[in-house]
């Protein structure tokens, strides 16, 4: 703020200038047009005006150009330089930010955003909370108890919860095992079956591919570590795994082959039933992310021969701190377990399961079967209205293959155009432009950058997610937002106006500093 | 065939009531998102049946309505307890109504500085 203030002053000053013009339509207002006077007299009016809806935009104004005032007092007072010329100006053009600010500045009578980060995490489903209540308060067994009542009720909830995540994904119940959640399920699946396999020194390979998860390629870092290969896969430019690459990349010495069923950032479908045929007929284990794909598309790990598989449950409107790992037994998949303890869920993943959270899972997994046709046709339907309109602006392109990717994820990159910056202008919306793990950071996305896109173009994409509770108004409201705020920035943009003047941004030699 | 008739109308007086019944219970959700859905979902679901003439469909369609009408009367009044702010496509005044007159509560300042 504090090197904004002097610019913020000059401003002032040269709008005092023209004063007697700009103020004159101002004069019927007392309240606006004597600033100096404002501060008692916009709280004295805000709290009077409660109810009217049509004064709000005018008066979160005033109070932005308020405490952009109150701000460059301060720093006046310290200068000793009187500001008499504030007097009369037009409020609302004092700060540049205010401007930008004008709409946005709602948020500052408590408005919440609009939550448009569905591949972040869901919010849960009030069903699913309905079916958790009783074992937050009445049924508190443990599961594993087996002499008395607590512990069988407790026990019939988590098989019951355990039949229809198997029958999400055309399993048997006796192969889900429950976790924490995708990230240890991605790591059980490929430390342990790395780990087993490679102690007898045969199989010592991995093949994961550069858009994958983290906590996958994490996992093979540090397997990298203890002595293992690994191959990572490049993508094409619509973000699909080439087959042929990935049929060239499995070797006799290969263990088990990751592969992400829907990404995260880009919601592009990997074909799994040909990568798993091909797995098969390879005899390498298949394992898949499919942390973003469970109860939004069909899958079935029989026709498509998955042998391992990570779901989570806070992405299909279930409680946080739940997942599951699908671990395949004819032909059996062994692992080294990474959690040792009482032998818990086939002793492959030890320690007290939370009945209330598995119940949770349970029921969003029963909800996601039984909406799955609803829900698809309805994100399909929204899906296509925002991108329609976000590609309708100019030099704007969707990440990803157009025709392979989960509809209630849009990436769409805005050329001249900061990502970063956008996502502050529109923090009436809540969005993201990548995982919410790398969101702390200001690197471009690696997975954006595995396309094969540039920098800038990494840098200027925004991730829509599209779900369940997600209704046309608030998409209507984005589109309108987006193409506001994005319009509004490129007129700051230099870039941009060379752009407008026809200029090929690639043939300016930059000069070096 | 009187009766069938007699019946079949019994049962859409019935239907139509527990639909007004859910429109109304859920229209109490205090959160803009859950409270579109489930007005959404019942009007969907309430369409997609309403060619369904086979009785045995009608009473498990029907049950399952009194399910959700319970679980809807749990829910709303959970939603309640915890109401937080308004979001910005609803308009209107934000956040909860305080005990005073006209007064507003605002709960957390979002976004950034």
């Amino acid at each position: 703020m504090a090197n904004i203030a002097p610019s913020v002053l000059r401003q002032a000053t040269r709008l005092a200038s023209k004063s007697v013009i700009s103020a004159a339509p101002r004069r019927g207002a007392p309240a606006l047009s004597r600033v100096a006077t404002t501060v008692s007299a916009v709280k004295s009016a805000s709290a009077k005006r409660s109810y009217v809806t049509e004064t709000k935009r005018d008066n979160a104004q005033a109070a932005q150009a308020e405490t952009a005032i109150r701000l460059d007092k301060h720093e006046l007072d310290k200068s000793g330089v009187t500001l008499s010329a504030q007097d009369g100006s037009n409020v609302a053009h004092v700060s540049p930010i205010a401007d930008v600010l004008k709409n946005v500045t709602v948020m500052d009578e408590g408005q919440r955003p609009i939550y448009l980060d569905m591949q972040a995490t869901t919010p849960v489903d009030p069903r699913v909370l309905d079916a958790m209540m009783p074992y937050f308060t009445e049924f508190y067994g443990n599961p594993h108890s087996r002499t008395h009542a607590y512990g069988w009720e407790s026990e019939k909830a988590v098989e019951e919860a355990r039949q229809h995540i198997a029958d999400l994904i055309g399993a048997d119940p006796k192969e889900i095992i429950f976790t924490s959640g995708a990230t240890e399920s991605n790591n059980m699946s490929i430390k342990g079956v790395a780990r087993f396999f490679g102690r007898s020194g045969k199989k010592k390979h991995i093949v994961t591919s550069q858009t994958e998860h983290k906590c996958v390629l994490d996992s093979c870092r540090h397997l990298q570590d203890e002595g293992f290969e690994v191959t990572y896969l490049p993508v094409q430019h619509n973000g699909l795994i080439d087959l042929k690459a990935l049929e060239d990349a499995i070797r006799p010495d290969t263990a088990i082959v990751s592969i992400m069923a829907v990404n995260n950032e880009i919601g592009v479908i990997q074909p799994l039933e040909e990568i798993g045929k091909l797995c098969r007929s390879k005899k390498v284990f298949f394992h898949t992310d499919a942390a973003q794909a469970v109860g939004k598309m069909p899958l079935d790990v029989n026709a498509m021969n998955i042998d391992l598989m990570s779901i989570s449950s806070h992405k299909i409107y279930g409680p946080k701190g739940i997942g599951a790992c699908y671990v395949r037994r004819r032909p059996r998949v062994r692992l080294d377990p990474i959690i040792s303890g009482g032998g818990q869920e086939r002793g492959l993943r030890s320690g007290t399961l939370a009945p209330p959270l598995v119940v949770g899972f349970g029921e969003a997994c029963r909800i996601a079967k039984e909406e799955l046709a609803y829900d698809s046709k309805r994100i399909k339907y929204l899906s296509d209205r925002l991108l329609k309109g976000l590609l309708s602006m100019e030099h704007t392109s969707q990440n990803g293959d157009p025709d392979h990717f989960y509809p209630g994820c849009v990436n769409v990159s805005f050329a001249y155009v900061e990502g970063e910056s956008l996502l502050m202008a529109l923090k009436d919306i809540a969005l993201s432009s990548g995982s919410a793990c790398t969101s702390a950071s200001l690197e471009p996305s690696y997975v954006l950058r595995a396309l094969g896109n540039s920098d800038e173009s990494a840098h200027s994409s925004i991730r829509f997610g599209i779900g369940r509770f997600t209704t046309e108004q608030e998409i209507d409201y984005v589109l309108k937002a987006v193409t506001e705020r994005v319009g509004f920035l490129r007129e700051l943009s230099p870039l941009w106006e060379l752009v407008q003047d026809g200029v090929d941004l690639s043939t300016i030699e930059w000069s070096q500093h | 065939m009187s009766s069938v008739v007699k019946q079949g109308a019994e049962s859409a007086q019935k239907a139509l009531s527990l639909y007004r019944q859910l429109l109304r219970q859920g229209n109490q959700f205090a959160s803009y998102n859950y409270r579109e859905y489930a007005k959404r979902r019942t009007r969907d679901a309430f369409r997609e049946n309403k060619s369904v003439d086979d009785p045995r469909r009608i009473q498990e369609l029907m049950q399952k309505g009194l399910r959700d009408l319970q679980l809807l009367k749990r829910q709303t009044v959970i939603s309640q307890f915890y109401e937080h702010d308004r979001l910005v496509v609803e308009g209107g005044l934000s956040g909860k109504d305080g005990n005073g007159h006209g007064e507003t509560l605002r709960q957390k300042d979002t976004g950034w500085d």
